[in-house]
């Protein structure tokens, strides 16, 4: 198979503002037809990298290509690539029809052709009957897609999302996760999605690349990052964890035995040389059974601390000894769960589910 | 816009019908008191005597003419005379020149102090402001001085070749203009500047990154923003640069007559009130029509904004 080209490629990115590091030598690169999430807490420069590669921000080093072309040189209203702005940026004194019209006119597009392509996408987005609304009359969700729609329009080669659904409430955050999603498989764009919302970055992405402090800390398929985080940071950013200090006591061929504070614990996998670090395990892989119910290795005596329903699911928060230990399970029993606050229980760590982490 | 609920309570309050009439009475009344003692009823008056006609001696009597407005119209004693029409073609133009000369300057200017660091932005809003605190007379008479054959402006500019030395800059057009447009300055630098604090940089990157080169993007996404504070300040220095006389008098060697001082004269040495009030009337007139075309005229390109 013929390698190709990347949409985008970011080498070694640096930009500083005073002596914070909004990119620390960043470097990335993301296929053609990706749906590419950076995701990271405010502050993480995952703003930064997108602004840089839509020209609005100049880095201090590094270079950008966007479809093999050095992109350094090419000014902001010249690259092929559209940004959806977190705040919309829709012009105030323009009609819906005038924002997305705009892009076009800039390119000094034919009015014919304006008008068809504007109407195609309005109908995309449904938002048709918008058309001669002004930004003020509309609601949030109708904004986004307004802002949604002024980008596609120009039909870029990658389009830069940031932070597209912050604003909005939760249940529609849901409904235009989805279609997005299905608006980018359709036109097949480059997306680079900008969140700080790991659920959401989950939800859409292809490829996902966690931001801390300026430096990319690890960047996979979705399911893989969450199935194998490698940091700290990553395992409690991306879903939460239970983290224990693991001493190797013994090693194994499958893996190793170690004593953590909550007593000894098979560890499958390969072990790194160190004899101290970190284990990770997600609360819903923790089994949570009645004393004396059920076997498994990996067992540990523990007490209920809190219960937290929400319906088609329960959280535990559970004390073993002093290590506190958090669980989830689905609420598959008809009736009661089985389990209150004081009571005492096992908890079953299954080896495949533990993971040894990097820091 | 939405039905009112009948009973609705707003600002935690339900108040009878009555009660509603007292706090308007109490909160707007004075207000209204003032506008109508001090301003509506005088231009009434005005109103009333530009139809009279001049006594014997001064003041005005019966019968209610077309007269005054007529004359200055240019049908004088003397038979047809553009006298009249041209004072306020005069007023018209100072006024427009000096908002556009305004404008101009308070463009950038505003942008400048907006960018300015934040303590800086206080002082440089001082300076914009320090003219105020000095009598007018007294800033067009130093004008005067400023521009005299022997001042080192004019020999400056001399030295450039733009004029031959030894003559004055002053009397002249050019020194009207800058006695009002440094008049005038602080009137639209003001509200100008307060738009372009508010300026959402978002969507002039909106506009740069649809394509908008640099031009393209200080037309379509910074001006529509700032059109707010450009049409208060403009229209706040149209209005009284329109009725302005003193600094064209003072500056412009006291031979061109405009809105102003016809109207001083009728009032004053020519004691001819009727007269006076009509074309006070009509200036008025003239104001605000064409405070309606700019309005209208901004109002396509900023949209919804007066």
């Amino acid at each position: 198979m013929a390698i190709q080209t990347p949409a985008i490629e970011v080498e070694n990115l640096v930009r500083q503002f005073g002596d914070v590091f909004a990119l620390d030598h960043v470097s990335v690169s993301i296929r053609k037809g990706e749906f590419f999430s950076l995701l990271g807490p405010s502050g993480c420069g995952k703003t930064t990298l997108l602004r840089c590669i839509g020209g609005l921000d100049i880095p201090d080093e590094g270079v950008i290509r966007i479809d093999g072309t050095d992109a350094r040189e090419i000014p902001a209203h010249k690259r092929p690539v559209n940004t959806v702005f977190q705040s919309y940026a829709l012009f105030p004194h323009l009609t819906v029809r005038g924002n997305i019209a705009f892009g076009l006119q800039m390119k000094k597009v034919a009015k014919p052709e304006i008008e068809e392509r504007v109407k195609r996408v309005m109908d995309m987005v449904q938002i048709a009957k918008l058309a001669d609304r002004k930004p003020a009359q509309l609601s949030g969700g109708q904004k986004q897609r307004v802002a949604l729609a002024r980008a596609i329009v120009n039909e870029p080669s990658v389009l830069l999302l940031d932070e597209p659904l912050g604003a909005l409430d939760l249940k529609l955050r849901k409904e235009l996760q989805i279609e997005l999603l299905a608006l980018q498989r359709r036109l097949g764009i480059t997306f680079v999605y900008v969140t700080h919302d790991q659920e959401e970055a989950l939800v859409m992405s292809d490829r996902i690349a966690v931001m801390r402090a300026g430096k990319i800390e690890q960047m996979g398929e979705a399911e893989a990052l969450y199935e194998n985080p490698r940091t700290r940071y990553v395992s409690t950013f991306l879903g939460s964890c239970n983290l224990l200090e693991a001493t190797v006591r013994q090693r194994t061929p499958t893996g190793a035995v170690v004593q953590t504070t909550v007593g000894e614990l098979r560890v499958e996998g390969s072990i790194p040389d160190r004899n101290k670090f970190t284990l990770a395990i997600r609360p819903e892989k923790v089994a949570l059974c009645a004393p004396g119910e059920s076997a498994g290795e990996n067992r540990i005596k523990v007490k209920v601390v809190e219960v937290i329903y929400i319906g088609s699911e329960t959280h535990y928060v559970l004390k073993a000894g002093e290590q506190p230990l958090s669980a989830e399970a689905m609420n598959v029993k008809v009736g009661h769960q089985g389990f209150d606050i004081g009571q005492d229980a096992v908890v079953h760590l299954p080896a495949a589910g533990l993971l040894v982490l990097d820091d | 816009m939405a039905n009112r609920h009948q009973g609705e309570v707003r600002f935690g309050e339900q108040l009878s019908a009555r009660g509603q009439l007292l706090r308007s009475a109490l909160t707007s009344g004075p207000s209204i008191l003032w506008v109508t003692v001090f301003l509506l009823l005088p231009l009434v008056g005005v109103g009333v005597i530009s139809f009279l006609t001049r006594g014997e001696a001064g003041g005005y009597e019966l019968p209610l003419t077309f007269g005054n407005y007529t004359r200055f119209a240019g049908w004088g004693f003397f038979g047809y005379d553009l006298l009249y029409p041209q004072i306020i073609l005069r007023s018209i133009v100072l006024g427009a020149g000096t908002a556009l000369l305004c404008m101009l300057a308070a463009l950038p200017l505003a942008f400048f102090i907006a960018a300015l660091p934040g303590r800086y932005k206080n002082l440089a809003l001082t300076l914009v402001l320090i003219p105020f605190w000095t009598n007018l007379l007294i800033r067009t008479y130093a004008w005067q001085i400023l521009l005299a054959p022997e001042s080192w402006i004019t020999r400056a500019v001399a030295l450039v070749g733009l004029i031959e030395p030894g003559t004055p800059l002053y009397p002249s057009a050019f020194a009207i203009y800058i006695g009002m447009v440094c008049d005038y300055l602080p009137f639209i630098v003001l509200p100008l500047y307060s738009s372009v604090e508010k300026i959402d940089w978002s969507i002039a990157e909106a506009a740069s990154d649809l394509g908008a080169d640099g031009k393209r993007v200080f037309w379509h996404a910074i001006l529509p923003q700032v059109m707010p504070g450009l049409v208060a300040g403009v229209i706040l220095v149209l209005i009284p640069a329109m009725g302005q006389f003193v600094i064209p008098d003072l500056l412009g060697g006291a031979k061109t007559v405009m809105l102003g001082n016809a109207i001083q004269q009728q009032f004053g040495p020519s004691r001819d009130w009727p007269f006076g009030s009509a074309i006070a009337f009509l200036g008025m007139g003239v104001v605000l029509a064409s405070l309606w075309f700019y309005a209208r005229y901004a109002g396509e390109k900023g949209g919804e904004i007066i």
